[in-house]
């Protein structure tokens, strides 16, 4: 699905992480951890051609992400859902709208396939939101709408960056669930955090891959988690 | 159907879902609607301009390069004669076609503008004027001056050339004038609506980071603004149209005493032109935010 060879990324003469080596396998559940200002955002970055790698390479679905154009950028990212750490909703919309804004953004009209945004507001819990409005919702709702935005595609890989950072321990038990449901469906899912709680939570449940990004280098975590 | 008019069609019925991403921005749609309406406006004076220019110009090179006037000076006892002798000599003469002297009536109307009406021309000295049509290649000038000359020492000919060219250069000049107020007016529109489609693409930075983020395509990204801004030229441009049209029609109509500025105007098949400015309008807007937004995304990569 995704790959990362030997990757380095700099940024105004400072190196974030250098020699990075990833693989995201297909139906693959991996927690990417690590102190605040490690790189763990970037290298979700560099996951869906957000960034180009200073040096190494990054492999979207087996082509090269350094080689791709812009509209075969907006096409891999039809493959890949991102759960934002901040949403990233348009406020003018619905949470309806938002959550079938990549359809629009896909061209693609057929009504059946916009009855899946009320199946999968069902799914997150958001049915009595659907005609509110992004500003209108709490921590927890936004990050639940953003994760069934990006899982209305149907893409094989789910990328989320801290997705239960301003969630307390039931919501982001809640936001946990959905993604290891998600995960036994066969999705790729790569998470973000530096809560250990949750890790430890999704480890109890379902095959789990922890990584740890620190002192610019990417590797497996101990037993500690 | 055509396929360009089918995509036409199917770019003005539009993509709901692809207008309702871009939020409506009230500042930079008024700018764009009144640029265009004022614009549309300018254009069918500039446009009325040209044709009526142009119908002149084509008159005097035209109508005017046909006829001649020999003036006849001579002591009142004479002038009948002499008149005479001329129109025999015009009627002799290769490429006149004929050869009229002008009624009393009708030297009345040409002095009327400076002297009134009613001015007695049978008892004042006028010269007699005979007016001379020419047909196929015209005649010889100097020729036919030889000729007058000779037997008709009063006589004075006068083809138009002296005052009929520099004022067909200057209508053509005029012409060419309202043709490029049209290029102007058109470039000025498309530097209006660039700066307002810069404005909305700034304005609306986040909404396009989010679509790139949910994998848009730059094109459709794109589509959202450019068909936003191409109706409002559009609709503002059929606005300024319809009032600039209905502006023409007030003014005077043409009247020969009147001269040019009375014939400014539409006349007949002329007044298809105006229709084609919303459409210009419409198109000019497309190019415009076309480019605009596409550089702007390519620069935003």
């Amino acid at each position: 699905m995704i790959e990362l060879d030997d990757v380095a990324y700099s940024y105004s003469g400072v190196q974030l992480f250098f020699g990075v080596s990833l693989g995201l396998p297909a139906g693959s559940f991996h927690f990417l951890t690590g102190p605040s200002g490690a790189g763990k955002t970037t290298l979700l970055k560099l996951c869906y051609g957000e960034l180009l790698a200073t040096s190494g390479q990054v492999r979207l679905f087996g082509a090269d992400a350094r080689q791709h154009d812009r509209d075969q950028i907006a096409l891999a990212r039809r493959r890949i859902g991102v759960v934002h750490q901040d949403c990233q909703f348009l406020d003018h919309l619905s949470v309806t709208d938002n959550v079938a804004l990549p359809l629009m953004a896909a061209g693609r009209t057929a009504q059946q396939e916009y009855d899946q945004v009320s199946d999968l507001l069902g799914w997150v819990g958001l049915s009595k939101q659907a005609g509110q409005f992004p500003p209108e919702l709490s921590g927890g709702e936004r990050q639940r709408a953003a994760l069934a935005r990006a899982v209305i595609m149907s893409p094989d890989v789910i990328l989320a960056d801290e997705p239960t950072g301003n969630l307390d321990w039931e919501m982001s038990q809640r936001l946990l669930r959905l993604l290891i449901e998600l995960n036994k469906m066969g999705k790729t899912i790569l998470v973000a955090t530096h809560d250990l709680t949750l890790i430890r939570a999704a480890k109890a449940e379902v095959s789990t891959r922890v990584l740890r990004l620190r002192d610019g280098r990417l590797q497996l975590a101990g037993a500690d988690l | 159907m055509n396929p360009n008019l089918a995509r036409a069609l199917t770019f003005v019925a539009g993509d709901p879902n692809g207008d309702r991403v871009v939020p409506p921005t009230g500042f930079t749609a008024r700018l764009t609607v009144f640029s265009a309406a004022a614009m549309a406006f300018l254009a069918v004076f500039a446009l009325a301009l040209s044709l009526a220019t142009g119908r002149l110009a084509d008159r005097w090179s035209d109508e005017l390069a046909r006829t001649s006037t020999l003036r006849i000076s001579a002591p009142a006892d004479q002038m009948a004669a002499q008149t005479r002798v001329a129109i025999t000599v015009l009627e002799t003469t290769p490429g006149v076609a004929a050869a009229r002297a002008l009624t009393s009536d009708e030297q009345r109307a040409l002095l009327a503008p400076w002297f009134g009406p009613d001015l007695p021309v049978e008892t004042l000295p006028i010269p007699q004027l005979i007016e001379v049509i020419e047909e196929g290649g015209g005649y010889d000038s100097a020729g036919l001056r030889a000729r007058l000359q000779a037997e008709v020492p009063g006589a004075v000919l006068d083809d138009h050339t002296r005052w009929r060219e520099p004022l067909v250069d200057a209508a053509s000049r005029l012409r060419w004038l309202g043709i490029l107020s049209l290029v102007l007016i058109a470039a000025a529109t498309a530097a209006m609506i660039t700066l307002a489609a810069n404005a909305a693409l700034a304005a609306n930075a986040q909404v396009i980071q989010v679509l790139r983020l949910v994998g848009a395509r730059d094109i459709f990204i794109a589509r959202a603004f450019v068909r936003r801004f191409t109706l409002r030229a559009l609709a503002g441009a059929a606005a300024g149209t319809f009032l600039g049209v209905i502006a023409v029609l007030l003014l005077p109509s043409t009247d020969i005493a009147g001269g040019f500025l009375t014939g400014l105007g539409f006349q007949g098949a002329g007044w298809i032109w105006p229709l084609f400015i919303p459409i210009l309008a419409a198109s000019v807007a497309f190019v415009a935010t076309r480019a605009a937004a596409l550089k702007t995304l390519k620069e935003r990569s």
